[in-house]
């Protein structure tokens, strides 16, 4: 792991892929080492060190106690969609399968929420076997609940706003509620699986 | 007790000190973009230095009262009245029931803070009471007709506050993680080089115009999160120093992180002005 440094108070780690990013976020979380712990793509940012861990060398010692769990049976969250959306097509094509086989194999794929960013509860879901680009004008309006693809992600839009994802379906799960004790319903760490209604 | 709005200006929006834990989440932490002001203006009226105020964005904000009270108005310096009477700036002013207060555009900087004797007393939300521009978290900005609910009066204010004025100054870098994306010396060339203020600057970033950073690479980096303070640099090489409500995670490079001490004064800077940047001195 390459520990980089951020500023006065922050470090950011790296690490080979996002299913050790959201484990070693969720472990580090619980150890108390920095107010905010985030995971990202392939890197862990500490923000707000705390305690003795203020730096690289001393976060490096803090994490070697870290060891990858095998794939914890975690939290684990089906969202009913409605696979129509107006980019099925674009993603068949990139797929090399039917328009209606794009339902059936995002539906067959098990999703772990990576990440979270670009708005509260908007998780980056990992598992897809193939990547998708994006939309080469991104759309001023994206409905929320929009199920969309991006690069190797799947995400769920929990308000509408711009976006340039591929969208192929819409889902009205909750995604995103601030008076829950756990605000967002995706969560980095949790398990997630479509289900075509 | 509670506090009518009855015209704003630019903008108004409710801050605290804002909101900690949940940007794993893609929660912005917002909170007032000049902390030194804020905390000002609350201990000058007897609150906890993290009560929530009122950031008035270039004046124009009136409001009246329904109970007597203290009140502060700190940040960039503006007139303040009380039913028309002029009032001392940055200190504890009495307010009395059905009086309307009025704080007017400033003459340099760009935010004031209206801080009164138990604070603005929205519900929170996550644990904050701060307007969240970037997600639309907390309290909606504030609007003429809205009614403000107000906390319990803690204490008496305080007799005196003097505190060390914030000197303005070159704002301090350090280097931040993506710093070889930049060709050359990263640091070297943000401390040499001239920015102005881009008239584009919100509670995000301060956005910078001057000579572009050279980057070695255009593509994206895999997301990562982000932090304030954090100078990043998108493709067209002018860098953005992000503020209170910067999003969580993003794929353009960091290169330098302000020191948080000196973010006070991206608050209060205004399109045009002249922006420098110098080293840290330590860590």
């Amino acid at each position: 792991m390459r520990i980089l440094p951020v500023g006065r108070h922050a470090l950011l780690v790296e690490v080979s892929s996002p299913r050790d990013a959201v484990d070693l976020a969720g472990w580090a979380r619980g150890q108390g080492l920095a107010r905010e712990v985030v995971p990202g793509a392939e890197t862990v940012l500490f923000d707000g060190l705390a305690g003795p861990v203020t730096g690289a060398e001393a976060l490096d010692r803090a994490l070697a106690a870290w060891r990858r769990t095998e794939p914890e049976p975690g939290r684990s969250v089906e969202i009913p969609v409605i696979y129509e959306g107006p980019d099925l097509a674009n993603v068949a094509a990139v797929w090399g399968c039917a328009p209606d086989e794009v339902a059936a194999r995002h539906a067959a794929t098990e999703f772990v929420s990576a990440f979270c960013g670009f708005a509260p509860g908007f998780a980056y879901l990992s598992g897809l076997a193939v990547s998708v680009p994006r939309l080469a004008t991104p759309r001023t309006r994206v409905p929320a609940g929009a199920v969309a693809l991006a690069g190797p992600w799947c995400g769920v839009y929990p308000r509408e706003s711009p976006g340039g994802w591929q969208v192929i379906g819409r889902t009205d799960a909750p995604l995103w509620d601030a008076n829950r004790a756990e605000p967002a319903l995706l969560a980095p760490g949790t398990r997630v699986r479509f289900v075509a209604r | 007790m509670s506090l009518t709005v009855l015209a704003v200006g630019a903008s108004a929006l409710v801050q605290d000190r804002g909101r900690f834990g949940w940007a794993h989440l893609g929660v912005p932490r917002a909170g007032a973009l000049d902390g030194p002001a804020a905390r000002l203006a609350n201990r000058l009226v007897g609150n906890d230095e993290d009560a929530a105020c009122l950031e008035v964005l270039l004046g124009g904000l009136t409001m009246s009262t329904d109970r007597s009270g203290w009140c502060a108005v700190t940040g960039a310096r503006a007139s303040v009245r009380v039913d028309g009477r002029p009032q001392e700036f940055a200190a504890a002013v009495w307010w009395p029931a059905g009086a309307v207060l009025e704080v007017a555009t400033p003459g340099t900087g760009l935010r004031s803070y209206l801080a009164v004797a138990g604070g603005v007393a929205v519900a929170p939300v996550l644990g904050s009471r701060s307007t969240d521009t970037l997600a639309g978290v907390g309290p909606p900005p504030v609007r003429a007709g809205d009614v403000l609910p107000v906390g319990v009066t803690p204490g008496p204010p305080a007799a005196s506050d003097v505190p060390r004025t914030p000197t303005p100054g070159p704002l301090r870098v350090r280097p931040g993680p993506r710093a070889d994306r930049v060709a050359g010396d990263a640091l070297a060339l943000l401390c040499t080089t001239s920015y102005t203020v881009s008239p584009d600057s919100d509670r995000i970033g301060l956005r910078l115009l001057g000579v572009p950073l050279p980057l070695t690479r255009a593509d994206e980096l895999p997301s990562e999160g982000m932090v304030l303070g954090a100078v990043q640099v998108p493709p067209d090489g002018r860098p953005v120093v992000f503020l209170a409500d910067h999003p969580t995670t993003g794929g353009y490079p960091v290169v330098a992180v302000v020191d948080e001490d000196d973010l006070w004064q991206c608050a209060q800077l205004r399109p045009g002005e002249p922006v420098r940047f110098t080293r840290a001195a330590t860590g």
